[in-house]
């Protein structure tokens, strides 16, 4: 259930090596799962697995695979770009033989364009910094310091930017405050109201909910029921 | 300026408090019942310890996107978000700004 990928290094060097969570057993449909990031990804860690095994349960395989930067990652965050990201889906796309992908929160700013899925309640650059650097000036605020999103925008463009504890640099930081999910033919949204509960990215303490889980995998069993006629 | 009928005010005055003791009942996990149960001295950041500054974050993002408002940094300060009262009167201030 866990095993790794290889992603070929831009600068020609070694390939570099990231696990992947995959319900795995050769079937015919295989969705590639673009996970939410930084803060959501762990208040959605569980979620994105149940759903998962809601997928397994219906004979289809899922894949998550770590971008480089990300969850087990050995590679430096502030050194990974939106650009590179994407080009990493995709790589992960081809070496995992999906046929589908389910981009998360953010994660749908990387689903590659070639492939059929879905957009679950995506999260558009702007709105993923806007909250984060709030978070980022409210704490600052409690320190008696006062930093501003337009001051700290304009750090981070050109030094990098330090939020909640992620280090992001300065590429990632101007790609994000124009980043908006774009649907390729053959992928949809699914919207977080069809769920029929508050997003879980919201707690502030991290929880889970099978029902959600539930219908997300029906909604994409039913979606791949509907193209398949 | 035009004065909006008492009834019809005061539906839109429970609505907006509906709707943020539903937003902080999202964020913290609370049912409908607790969430109802909160009054303007009902303290919220630095009373509840699971209402750090990301989730106050994330609370204040989603609530610019049900209530249609865009909070500005000089708007977030700690009387605003020290009690369900502070934020709901700054709720209030940003709908119907004179």
């Amino acid at each position: 259930m866990i095993f790794t990928w290889n992603l070929a290094d831009p600068d020609g060097g070694l390939a570099k090596e990231e696990l992947v969570v995959g319900f795995d057993r050769g079937r015919p449909v295989r969705v590639l799962v673009l996970p939410a990031w930084f803060d959501e990804a762990n208040k959605l860690r569980r979620f994105t697995v149940e759903v998962m095994r809601r997928l397994d349960s219906a004979g289809i395989d899922s894949l998550l695979p770590d971008l480089p930067g990300c969850n087990e990652s050995l590679e430096p965050l502030e050194q990974q770009t939106l650009g590179y990201w994407r080009e990493a889906a995709k790589a992960a796309a081809e070496a995992l033989g999906a046929t589908h992908v389910l981009g998360i929160r953010a994660g749908a700013l990387l689903a590659p364009d070639g492939l059929p899925g879905w957009h679950y309640a995506a999260q558009s650059g702007p709105k993923l910094l806007r909250g984060m650097i709030r978070a980022r000036t409210i704490a600052a605020r409690e320190a008696g310091k006062f930093e501003t999103y337009e001051g700290l925008t304009a750090l981070g463009r050109v030094a990098g930017l330090s939020l909640s504890g992620w280090s992001l640099g300065p590429a990632i930081v101007s790609e994000l405050e124009t980043a908006e999910p774009a649907l390729a033919p053959g992928q949809s949204d699914i919207a977080q109201s069809i769920l029929g509960a508050p997003g879980l990215w919201l707690r502030a303490e991290p929880d889970e909910d099978a029902g959600q889980a539930d219908r997300l995998g029906g909604m994409i069993v039913q979606s791949l029921a509907e193209t398949a006629r | 300026m035009t004065t909006l009928p008492h009834t019809e005010s005061a539906a839109r005055e429970a609505a907006i408090d509906r709707q943020l003791k539903g937003l902080i009942a999202d964020v913290l996990g609370l049912d409908a019942a607790q969430a109802e149960a909160f009054g303007p001295e009902t303290g919220l950041f630095g009373h509840l310890p699971e209402l750090d500054s990301m989730a106050v974050a994330g609370l204040l993002t989603e609530m610019e996107d049900r209530l249609g408002i865009v909070i500005e940094d000089d708007d977030v300060d700690g009387e605003m978000l020290e009690t369900y009262g502070g934020l709901l009167a700054f709720a209030r201030s940003k709908l119907n700004p004179r």
